[in-house]
């Protein structure tokens, strides 16, 4: 089963690392690094959504800019629909470009204010086909339609449009190229609740429509659960857990995982005074300076010894489920189905 | 809360304008709530809605020009805020109601110790001398949550994490033990798991010390955990107001409705496609002359493009701003 999974995997990441570089002192020497993605390994499957989830500076950006290969990365590999981009040239990228597509957080900064949204939607046109006036018009138009943007709103500019009309815009300009794999880099996180659900939903019509695949890339888990098939979770620039949607949030393994989903506050005030809450203590180390041992660690509250000598690895414990927690773990093995408090 | 105490903070139609050169910014209309003494009172609505003109209006923290308040009573211990010079009003923010803001970098002083600015409002209100504001503000860090208290009292607000920058925050709220504190957004920023710290520290203190809480928020998760009492705000009013139970059992304002269904949920049943709220919210061009909901209603009558529907009584404590009756499904009587 998990052979097959792989075979059908547009996109296949692994032990991804992108590390920056820190210069430090009037000789600006090499002292370090951040370690913003420190080894991780996906698949996604074509026509799927896999959400990345975790919380601020836990590498989620770092890692869907590197799978695009906007970053020349540190190691590892990277293969778009049969390509290994990981180490393709410059040239190469840019054929390759038009499959892969990005759509960001904030539609305010990344569209180009003094541009009108027919030339925004245009230009990854006219950089990479070679279409007539008309032809370029026609599919300007079509694309506008497809988002649900106005026809007649083509020569305005961005900021005459709420943040969600922009957020469309940028989808459109995503779209221009017939990508098959979409990063979505919080899409939605500078949107208005009640203007979410309507990018959400825009987003999964034309997955359904245009068989997309998608990287979803949030902090609202209760919107990666609604949106995504599987959902990894990042913990200081490492996948700790990865999991079909229903069986992550069902039943989280990691005990990040469970700290993550019981800080989720409910709407339902009948929930709060019986729900059991794991509080985490402290704050996310550094990711320049990660702990020993597993980078959980230092919040864990069902660590033990090993935990702070041993990095744990990634493994597959259940059919579809993997998980990095000695808890789970082979040498480990008798506490697998133990629950982790 | 004893039944009938005098509330806190009596806040009465209040109005709130900007005028800037694009016309007037009708931010809030015709507020009125009150705070009762040491409840929870939590205050929803999406960014717009006017949940902080509402509270920097009744405690002055707007320039004018651009803002003016036009209308309006804000009672607080016998005096009408509104009313007050700048002096008094200075003193009682610093002292008697206590402010926490969604960013604490924009309301710390990034060139002074924490510990000098717990200090100051210690000495300047509370006339303490030097030792006795040291070692208050110590107890006020230790109270918060923040380790090795006594230590981190001489390091900057920078040195500080996100989470430990809001704890920080509150102390000073907190130091001259204020009746009131008004917390604006102030997790908005913060991960889930620093929010859940911060939740936890807001119950105890309640437990401890006290005073009465207003809380804004987008978040609609967070009031369920924290609020006692709510009220709903849309296009620069109140749209529906209710005991926090009540609101999520029983919501009577559509829009109320409408923002319960479309949050997705972390527990519990999975809905396959979102409910949504087609439209944008309005804009505040002018002071409304109809229900400021109506082009995103599902229940819309032909009265509400005429009237501004005013807040009914649907049930104990608990009203809202409509013509629809959610009970009958047909128009009020009013
Ligand atoms: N260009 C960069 N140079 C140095 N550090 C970076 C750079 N981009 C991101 N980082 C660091 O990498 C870590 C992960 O960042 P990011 O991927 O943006 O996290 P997330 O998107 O999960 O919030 C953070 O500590 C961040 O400061
Ligand atoms: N300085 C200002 N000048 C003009 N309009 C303003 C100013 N501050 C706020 N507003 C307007 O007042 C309305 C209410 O804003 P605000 O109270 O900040 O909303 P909320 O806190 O609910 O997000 C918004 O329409 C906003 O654009
Ligand atoms: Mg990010
Ligand atoms: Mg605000």
């Amino acid at each position: 089963m998990f052979d097959l999974r792989t075979d059908m995997a547009l996109v296949k990441v692994h032990d991804l690392k992108m590390h920056f570089p820190i210069y430090t002192g009037v000789l600006r020497r090499h002292t370090g690094d951040v370690k913003a993605v420190d080894g991780v390994s996906f698949d996604i499957i074509e026509g799927e959504t896999l959400g990345l989830v975790g919380e601020s500076g836990c590498g989620k950006s770092t890692c869907g800019r590197a799978v695009l290969r906007l970053y020349d990365i540190t190691s590892g590999s990277i293969v778009i629909d049969g390509d290994d981009i990981s180490t393709m040239s410059q040239d190469d990228l840019r054929r390759k470009r038009p499959t892969m597509q990005m759509v960001f957080q904030d539609p305010q900064a990344s569209l180009n204010p003094r541009m009108t949204v027919a030339g925004i939607i245009g230009e990854p046109l006219d950089e990479h086909t070679k279409l007539t006036k008309s032809e370029r018009e026609a599919r300007i138009y079509e694309l506008m339609d497809q988002v649900g943007l106005n026809r007649d709103f083509a020569n305005r500019y961005p900021h005459e449009f709420s943040g969600g009309q922009r957020q469309r815009i940028g989808i459109a300009r995503a779209l221009a190229l017939n990508p098959k794999f979409i990063v979505c880099d919080e899409p939605i996180a500078a949107l208005d609740v009640s203007i979410q659900a309507q990018v959400v939903n825009l987003l999964e019509d034309l997955q359904e429509r245009l068989g997309l695949t998608y990287l979803f890339i949030s902090h609202d888990l209760s919107m990666v659960r609604h949106i995504a098939d599987r959902v990894a979770v990042m913990y200081l620039g490492k996948i700790v857990e990865l999991a079909s949607r229903d069986d992550l949030y069902s039943d989280p393994l990691h005990p990040y995982t469970k700290a993550l989903l019981s800080a989720v506050p409910e709407p339902d005030p009948t929930l709060h005074d019986t729900a059991e809450r794991v509080i985490l203590t402290g704050d996310v180390p550094s990711p320049s300076n990660p702990p020993k041992g597993c980078n959980f660690c230092t919040r864990c509250p069902a660590v033990m010894d090993i935990c702070h000598r041993v990095d744990p690895e990634f493994l597959t414990v259940r059919p579809g489920r993997q998980v990095a927690c000695h808890h789970y773990s082979e040498t480990k093995n008798t506490n697998v189905d133990q629950p982790v408090t | 809360m004893p039944d009938g105490a005098l509330p806190v903070l009596d806040v009465k139609d209040l109005k709130t304008v900007f005028r800037t050169r694009q016309g007037e910014v009708h931010a809030v209309n015709s507020v009125s709530f009150d705070l009762r003494p040491g409840e929870l009172l939590g205050v929803v609505g999406e960014s717009g809605s006017g949940k902080s003109v509402t509270m920097m209006s009744l405690i002055g923290l707007l320039p004018t020009p651009p803002a003016e308040v036009r209308n309006g009573q804000v009672l607080f211990g016998g005096k009408d805020l509104l009313k007050t010079d700048d002096d008094t009003l200075r003193a009682i923010r610093g002292a008697r109601i206590g402010f926490v803001f969604q960013d604490p970098m924009t309301s710390l002083n990034p060139v002074f110790s924490v510990g000098y600015q717990l200090m100051e409002p210690l000495r300047k209100h509370m006339g303490m001398n030097k030792a006795a504001a040291r070692k208050r503000a110590q107890e006020l860090l230790e109270l918060v949550g923040i380790p090795d208290a006594g230590r981190r009292l001489k390091d900057y607000p920078h040195q500080f994490s996100g989470g430990m920058r809001q704890r920080v925050m509150i102390a000073i709220a907190l130091a001259c033990d204020p009746q009131v504190l008004i917390a604006d957004e102030p997790t908005t920023a913060l991960d889930v798991t620093i929010q859940a710290q911060i939740l936890e520290l807001v119950k105890d203190l309640r437990q401890k010390l006290g005073m009465a809480i207003v809380w804004i928020t987008h978040d609609l998760g967070v009031i369920a955990g924290i609020a006692d009492r709510v009220i709903v705000m849309y296009g620069g009013q109140i749209v529906e107001h209710a005991p926090v139970r009540d609101l999520f059992a029983n919501p009577q304002h559509p829009y109320t409705r409408a923002l319960l269904e479309t949050i997705p949920k972390v527990h519990g049943a999975r809905d396959d496609r979102l409910r949504v709220i087609e439209g944008q919210p309005p804009i505040l061009g002018a002071a409304p002359e109809a229900c400021p909901f109506r082009a995103r209603c599902t229940h819309r009558f032909e009265r509400c493009d005429r009237e501004n529907p005013p807040r009914v009584p649907v049930g104990p404590d608990h009203d809202a701003a409509c013509f629809w009756d959610a009970g009958t499904g047909g128009e009020r009587d009013v």
